[in-house]
């Protein structure tokens, strides 16, 4: 096995690793290790389309984007670290213009900003309608002027490296030679991303699958908040391909079968004019309450079919052909390519998708977990900023600040003293379990042990159908069963393919691992939340409200190896804003959070 | 159903590559990659391929079909009614199946200092540049470029001399050439300058066909040739050596 050694390892080369990696390597010591299962420009980050918030204009206040996003996250985030949050986006945003993003402009020459569900103003930079994919490739190319970032390119992470509760480095697998290798460090960063595939239906791309979360829970890192996961309601049916928020607020409209703008019979009217959308009223809701009425619309029978998909109808036309190649050049694209719509001329068939991972690996503020060393930023990071439903477009934000934040706590940690020793006995223990755990699974030809296809196929399914836009008792109790009986059966699985260059089979397998030890979290924590928050909505009787008496807490799952994962609660930071009701439509002009507005107003302005 | 032909390369049993057929279940808006994961998860389990968005944008799923760079995510079985040939992409070396060595590729993107440089009187680091609209139209397009490589696959210079900085490598220093913001072209053109570089091409214009991106490489490779041009002009007059030219 070969041994690297570095400062700083960061695992992900998405939008939160590579700001990361810059930061620690600004930050100062010569090695920065990036280690990502693809190239750093196939991350997920890259299928971003709509755009990322700053608080911008100077009819918008810090106060405003804290408000927005704690009721967006109905009173489960952090407060501090919203707080931290909005007052360091801007300077994010602008850094990235620094480093050549090319944000779309005023005719001025300023940069242009949008509308976006849930938030009261327009705070929302965007590129064309390809954000994401401009932020990566912006931070990939600056990346390369840093020489103190070694790569590591397709390579897949298996394991941590953890000393009397220290992280001392990764265990990774090389892709193009099947060998492992290992990666010292004295501190380490997961930026891994969601987990969006664990469900049929998702906005996210086939590598997506949870795998930092499962490798620092299964080292005894809490994953909080599981149990919210965001459905976008606008995706592709089949494919589940995202048609951005974007659309919405560039003025798209959202129909039944009938081509009746049903948003307003779920308290979101009243009904916005033609070309006149308004922040938080119709189309422009926060996601949860969108995607829950179409729920209702489709129970009612009222949606339309594409194929075997029940969908509703995004509807565009009103806009012009023109208009939409200026702003929305990708979604018409995607439209004629994936479902044979032009967009100037007929509506959008489309359905709610998994989109978004709001839990995952518990940090503090600083990003650090409770091992010491070991980070965690971006969307496979639970740092408590979306609580119980996350704003669209402040994610994109969050992975540039707490990116940064993490890589510069990661590297002042390891220009420190740190307890990391040579290792070479721990090193050696940690490579032979893994060859043995990888010889395992490859030894073929054994009957009657499963295959990951198979195993997949039930995840989707059981996901699908116990832990959804709606969820209770029954479908919890089953869904968690099944998860637990597939994660029996995993320890049995069996390869395809036994051979060491780009074995794709074992990657896969390897991930679908991560993915059902994730789901078993989310499951637990999804049916130990009796209540309705945000993206977490029960059906049974006495869940379908909000009940903060109880449930003003983040649950923490803990892994327990073979055994049942087990469940805490955890305190909410509430010290800024006490719970208020979340409100949108014409019920929501004027409310706030009751703290609000007593909070001392400077302190956001 | 229908029958689809897959090129295999397994080196740790064959130095001979194969080629594969399987039957694959078509509906309309089945893709090639589609197809390609139905295999893999019901027929074959050591067939190897990238992907990942399967939107088109994160390019990692090129390959030839029927003998033409493609998205393999984006090019659907419907516009095959006849013989579907799969292939790896052309001119990269394989690893293995449709898996080709992409570190060339990323050698020749990384060469051309594909960041903004930006020049000594830069504003004040807290605030955003101006650019207008206008300003931000003359590189947008060659900003688009998700590194795809098809266009390395259709560029015949750059199979007979992988020492070509190529079309996407090109664009993407074109694209910071041209933007308000940098000031790097000085050091961006020594490597364009260079036998490997932009008089490379003999125009075939291949490149900018099979982009599925719009990026319109071709474009970049011609003006970057009237901008290397003009530049070993100025070194000449400035009495300086041809930068890179004959090294
Ligand atoms: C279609 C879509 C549109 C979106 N639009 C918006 C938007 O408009 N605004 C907004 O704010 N947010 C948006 N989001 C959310 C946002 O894009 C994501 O939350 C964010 O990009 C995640 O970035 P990340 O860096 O955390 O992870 P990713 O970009 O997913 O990167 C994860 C990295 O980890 C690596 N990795 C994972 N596992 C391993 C392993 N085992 N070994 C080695 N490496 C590994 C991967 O290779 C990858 O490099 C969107 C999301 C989707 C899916
Ligand atoms: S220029 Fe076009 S074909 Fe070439 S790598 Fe970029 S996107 Fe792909
Ligand atoms: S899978 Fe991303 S471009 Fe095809």
């Amino acid at each position: 096995m070969q041994v690297h050694t570095f400062d700083v390892v960061v695992v992900g080369g998405g939008g939160a690793g590579l700001r990361a990696a810059i930061a620690a390597a600004e930050t100062g010591g010569n090695a920065v290790g990036l280690v990502s299962k693809v190239y750093p420009m196939r991350s997920h980050t890259v299928a971003a389309e709509g755009g990322a918030a700053a608080v911008t204009r100077g009819d918008d206040s810090l106060q405003s984007h804290f408000d927005d996003t704690v009721a967006g996250g109905d009173w489960l985030a952090e407060q501090g670290v919203v707080d931290y949050f909005v007052r360091h986006a801007h300077a994010e945003l602008v850094q990235m213009e620094r480093w050549g993003c090319p944000w779309s402009r005023q005719a001025s020459g300023d940069v242009q900003v949008r509308r976006f569900g849930g938030m009261k103003t327009e705070r929302t930079w965007f590129a064309a309608d390809k954000t994401g994919f401009h932020m990566l490739h912006t931070l990939y190319q600056t990346s390369l002027k840093y020489p103190q970032i070694q790569r590591f390119d397709e390579y897949f992470v298996l394991d941590l490296l953890v000393e009397d509760n220290q992280a001392c480095g990764v265990i990774a697998l090389e892709i193009s030679s099947g060998e492992l290798h290992l990666l010292r460090a004295k501190s380490v960063i997961m930026a891994t991303g969601g987990a969006g595939r664990l469900f049929r239906f998702n906005t996210n791309g086939g590598i997506v699958t949870g795998d930092g979360m499962a490798i620092a829970y299964r080292r005894g890192v809490a994953l909080r908040d599981m149990e919210f996961v965001q459905y976008h309601p606008t995706g592709l049916p089949g494919s589940g391909i995202l048609i951005t928020e974007a659309s919405r607020g560039e003025g798209g409209v959202l129909t039944n079968k009938d081509g009746y703008r049903y948003l307003q019979d779920y308290g979101l009217g009243p009904e916005t004019p033609l070309g006149e959308p308004q922040n938080k009223y119709m189309e422009l809701g926060p996601r949860d309450k969108l995607s829950q009425a179409f729920w209702h619309e489709q129970q009612a029978g009222r949606t339309g079919k594409h194929g075997d998909s029940d969908v509703v109808y995004l509807d565009l036309r009103h806009l012009g052909e023109a208009y939409l190649q200026e702003r929305l050049p990708f979604i018409c694209e995607l439209a004629k390519a994936y479902v044979n719509v032009d967009p100037a001329k007929s509506p959008i068939p489309i359905r709610p998708a998994v989109h978004y991972t709001m839990g995952g690996i518990e940090t503090n503020a600083d990003c650090e977990t409770s091992i010491r060393g070991l980070f965690a930023a971006g969307e496979c990071a639970s740092v408590g900023l979306h609580g119980a439903n996350r704003l669209g477009s402040n994610s994109l934000t969050e992975l540039l600040v707490f990116g940064h934040l993490a890589g510069k706590k990661a590297m002042q940690r390891a220009l420190g003293d740190s307890p990391c020793k040579d290792g070479a006995e721990s090193i050696r223990q940690l490579g032979s379990q893994w060859q043995e755990r990888l010889e395992s699974m490859m030894r073929g030809g054994e009957p009657g042990r499963p295959r990951w296809p198979e195993l997949k196929a039930e995840l989707l399914k059981v996901m699908e159908e116990g832990c959804g836009i709606y969820r209770d008792e029954a479908g919890l109790t089953q869904a968690l069963q099944s998860i637990r009986g597939l994660r029996e059966r995993y320890e049995r699985v069996q390869l395809g393919d036994q051979s060491q260059i780009y074995n794709t089979d074992l990657l896969h397998c390897l991930e679908l691992g991560c993915s059902l030890d994730v789901a078993e979290a989310t499951c637990l924590a999804a049916l130990q939340r009796r209540e309705s928050r945000g993206a977490h909505q029960r059906l049974d009787d006495s869940c379908q409200q909000r009940n903060d008496q109880q449930y003003l807490k983040h649950s923490q799952v803990f892994y327990q190896g073979a055994a049942p994962a087990r469940l805490e609660w955890q305190d909410v930071d509430t010290h800024l804003s006490a719970p208020g009701e979340r409100h949108y439509g014409s019920k929501g002009s004027g409310l706030k959070g009751s703290g609000a507005e007593g909070s001392d107003g400077g302190q956001h302005a | 159903m229908r029958s689809i032909q897959v090129l295999r390369y397994l080196p740790e049993e064959s130095p001979q590559p194969f080629l594969q057929s399987f039957q694959v279940p078509v509906t309309d808006s089945t893709s090639v990659l589609d197809a390609l994961n139905y295999i893999k998860e019901s027929l074959d389990p050591t067939l190897s391929f990238r992907w990942s968005c399967r939107m088109a944008i994160c390019g990692s799923c090129g390959v030839m079909v029927n003998g033409i760079p493609k998205l393999g995510c984006k090019d659907f079985l419907r516009n095959y009614p006849n013989d579907l040939i799969i292939e790896p992409l052309a001119h990269l070396p394989v690893e293995r199946d449709l898996v080709v060595n992409m570190d060339s590729f990323l050698r020749h993107l990384e060469a051309v200092k594909p960041y903004l440089i930006e020049g000594k009187n830069a504003a004040d680091s807290s605030q955003p540049n101006r650019q207008t609209p206008a300003q931000m139209a003359r590189y947008q397009q060659f900003a688009n470029c998700i590194n795809c490589g098809l266009c390395y696959a259709a560029c015949p210079q750059f199979g007979l001399n992988p020492e070509f900085t190529g079309p996407a490598a090109i664009a993407l220093a074109h694209r910071y050439n041209l933007d308000s913001r940098d000031s790097g072209k000085a050091q961006r053109m020594a490597p364009l300058n260079s036998k490997n570089g932009v008089w490379s091409c003999t125009f075939v214009g291949f490149c900018s066909e099979v982009c599925p991106k719009g990026v319109d490489p071709a474009a970049a490779v011609n003006q970057g040739k009237v901008e290397s041009a003009k530049s070993m002009l100025i070194q000449l007059f400035s009495g300086r050596a041809i930068g890179g030219a004959g090294q």
